[in-house]
């Protein structure tokens, strides 16, 4: 009666290193788990908290603040002619969703120890869920961003349909990088560990804080191999109309591709064993 | 060919890697320090010493058939593998070896409550639960209401499940997971959930599941209950298949190969303490199988290093899935036993015609007005024997595990009053 039970007279066969390799078919018959699961944890997480969805918007505006004063004020990092907290949070929109959707990636498997040790369903449902979930985020502080171009008085371009393929690359870097850290975090647990640090390490070498026009024009395709430099750039350019990130974009493209291969290659050699690992 | 099975297994094998050190679960650190000195090994020729086996088969060469509709129990000691067999055929792990072949939808519960979050309330975990189980969410809406009314959870649907009773946890758990309709079912130990009430409730449902022409197969420790659901059993011993075949003679097997006829304590502990415990005939020679026409003795040994008035001993006999049968102690015969430091034994006399033909425990007990002193329980196994028992002359079998000599008249009412 239902659509499932057309598969259901499929045979599956169980054997060594195949029984757990997903086609994308069996990934679709399973995207209602996907739902359920970005749904819970969307629920979940405000729940018991007194300011609630407002916390989406609260961390990248306190940030923004934290920016302006040191960054704006008083060491007075260029801001490519833009006001700073404008600039500032231009870019922190889309590095907020990414340092989150990555860091509640890397422990998605780990976390969910007891799903995967009772259950069978396609493993990639976890990272996914974990990427996606921050996107409910990512669009109530985007909603915030348009709040303030319109009070800095910016008339949006052209740049601005081309903002969502740059959130679109967001999401595919943050799936990479979940794929292959949590997957690492299930053997190797010092990955908990590093993932403040690398983090840390990884928004300083973002021009969050300040332009990208202060690296050298040579070097600025080579800062393309952060693609999160891409993101925020394109970000800014979009919105406020700054440089274009050019060719560095070019090399992020390759880079977020390859790493999205090898993450998804990675992650469903290493399934196999998650059960027993983990 | 193949239109009557529902399962194949063939060679079926799964290796885990264990050792002193767990390779698994490491470091990156060691990897990278196992890296670095492994050159150094080789030019000072001082290979690592081998330790003792990395690696154990928790499953090995297991092969069977399911047919459709059959109810399969699978049973063995703690492990034996059978949850390994489970986890392999739901999907969860990889077998090392071989192959199995499932021919239709299976859904598999090796527990209940997978995936319930404290803080969602009755409702939203009922959606969440069917959806990691594999149900549609259309589907979940039409079972709603047959599912608060199954859990007894009515006026708590909406309010979170982390301030439900235990009971009300396990009950909602369980009927959320009572809706799942695959062609084959596989159960984990879960009928252990919920007071009596609420597992007569489960048990009813299972039967249902098992009459329902679904293939299902079923681990569980209680005995009862794979006799009661199951058409078949399949016996696992440290990985291996050791018995395929009827239920009752299954689980027959099973249960008298773990017998232990008799116990002897490992060793004195200085404390007041069972040294031994025997089954013996009325002529006191040592009983590998009582036969339920004839009495049985009991004899237990019992040390006190220290002078310890007022101690008792006791025993309690217990069916295999470990209910209580009945228990007797010193006391009720009026025997009061010296309490002065000393070695004493036992005899208890249990009358023929007693317990029926069946499995039993028997459990000891060494205690005083304030503590148990010592408890074995169980002591150990034995198996009661119909023998020429007229009880089992007519019938193949009798249900229960105890006989009782009733008094029965019978009279013709057609008399009366003429």
């Amino acid at each position: 009666m239902t659509g499932r039970l057309d598969v259901a007279t499929a045979v599956t066969v169980i054997r060594p290193g195949r029984s757990l390799h997903v086609s994308p078919r069996e990934l679709w018959d399973f995207r209602e788990l996907l739902y359920f699961l970005v749904w819970r944890d969307a629920k979940v997480r405000y729940k018991q908290t007194v300011l609630g969805a407002l916390w989406s918007v609260l961390q990248p505006l306190l940030t923004m603040a934290v920016f302006a004063v040191f960054f704006g004020r008083l060491a007075r990092v260029p801001s490519d002619g833009q006001p700073y907290p404008l600039f500032a949070f231009t870019a922190l929109v889309p590095w907020t969703y990414f340092a989150t959707a990555f860091s509640a990636g890397a422990q998605s498997l780990v976390g969910s120890q007891q799903l995967i040790s009772k259950v069978y369903f396609p493993r990639l449902i976890i990272p996914l869920a974990s990427v996606a979930t921050p996107i409910i985020d990512f669009a109530i502080a985007g909603g915030l961003l348009a709040l303030m171009l319109l009070w800095y008085g910016i008339t949006p371009w052209a740049g601005i349909f081309l903002v969502p393929a740059f959130a679109l690359l967001a999401v595919a870097i943050a799936l990479a990088a979940t794929l292959w850290f949590s997957a690492l975090n299930v053997e190797y647990r010092d990955v908990r560990y590093v993932l403040p640090f690398a983090l840390q390490f990884w928004m300083f070498a973002t021009p969050v804080a300040y332009p990208a026009s202060l690296v050298p024009e040579v070097w600025r395709p080579l800062y393309g191999l952060n693609p999160m430099a891409t993101v925020v750039e394109g970000f800014r350019w979009g919105l406020l109309g700054t440089p274009a990130p050019g060719a560095m974009a070019a090399v992020s493209l390759v880079v977020v591709t390859m790493a999205l291969v090898g993450g998804v290659a990675y992650f469903r050699r290493m399934e196999g064993t998650f059960a027993d690992v983990i | 060919m193949s239109s009557d099975l529902a399962l194949r297994v063939h060679g079926l094998g799964k290796r885990y890697e264990i050792g002193a050190r767990p390779r698994r679960y490491g470091t990156l650190r060691e990897r990278i320090a196992a890296a670095a000195v492994r050159p150094w090994r080789r030019l000072t020729g001082r290979e690592p010493v081998a330790g003792p086996p990395t690696s154990i088969w928790a499953l090995e060469e297991v092969s069977f058939d399911v047919r459709r509709g059959e109810v399969l129990g699978i049973i063995g000691g703690n492990g034996a593998g059978k949850s390994t067999l489970l986890k392999i055929l739901s999907r969860i792990t990889e077998p090392t070896v071989g192959e199995a072949t499932i021919f239709g939808r299976v859904g598999s519960l090796l527990e209940v409550g997978t995936g319930f979050h404290p803080d969602l309330t009755g409702r939203e975990n009922i959606y969440l639960n069917g959806a990691i189980l594999g149900m549609r969410k259309a589907e979940i809406d039409r079972k709603f209401d047959e599912i608060v009314a199954f859990a007894e959870v009515d006026a708590f649907v909406d309010t979170a499940v982390r301030h439900y009773s235990s009971g009300m946890y396990v009950r909602l758990a369980f009927a959320v997971a009572a809706q799942l309709e695959p062609e084959i079912l596989i159960l984990d130990e879960v009928l252990a959930v919920g007071d009596v009430h609420f597992q007569k409730k489960c048990l009813g449902k299972m039967n249902d599941v098992a009459r329902g022409g679904r293939t299902v197969l079923f681990v569980s420790h209680n005995m009862a209950a794979i006799q009661r659901l199951c058409t078949r059993a399949l016996l696992l011993d440290r990985g291996r298949v050791v018995a395929d075949g009827a239920t009752s003679d299954v689980t027959g097997r099973y249960l008298s190969g773990g017998a232990r006829p008799a116990f002897v304590a490992a060793a004195r502990t200085g404390e007041p303490q069972i040294v031994c415990v025997m089954l013996k005939d009325a002529a006191g020679r040592p009983l590998g199988r009582p036969v339920i026409t004839a009495p049985m003795v009991i004899e237990i040994g019992y040390v006190l290093p220290q002078a310890a008035p007022g101690t008792c001993v006791g025993i309690g006999i217990l069916t295999a899935d470990g209910a209580p049968v009945f228990s007797s102690d010193s006391r009720d015969a009026g025997v009061v036993a010296s309490g002065a430091a000393d070695e004493y034994l036992a005899r208890v006399t249990v009358p023929a015609d007693t317990l029926l033909a069946g499995d039993f425990q028997l459990a000891v007990c060494l205690w005083n007005e304030r503590d148990v002193l010592d408890l074995q329980e169980p002591a150990l196994t034995f198996s009661m024997d119909p023998g020429a028992s007229p009880l089992y002359q007519q019938l193949a079998r009798r249900t229960g595990v105890v006989q009782v000599r009733c008094a029965w008249k019978i009279e013709t009412t057609t008399g009366v009053g003429v």
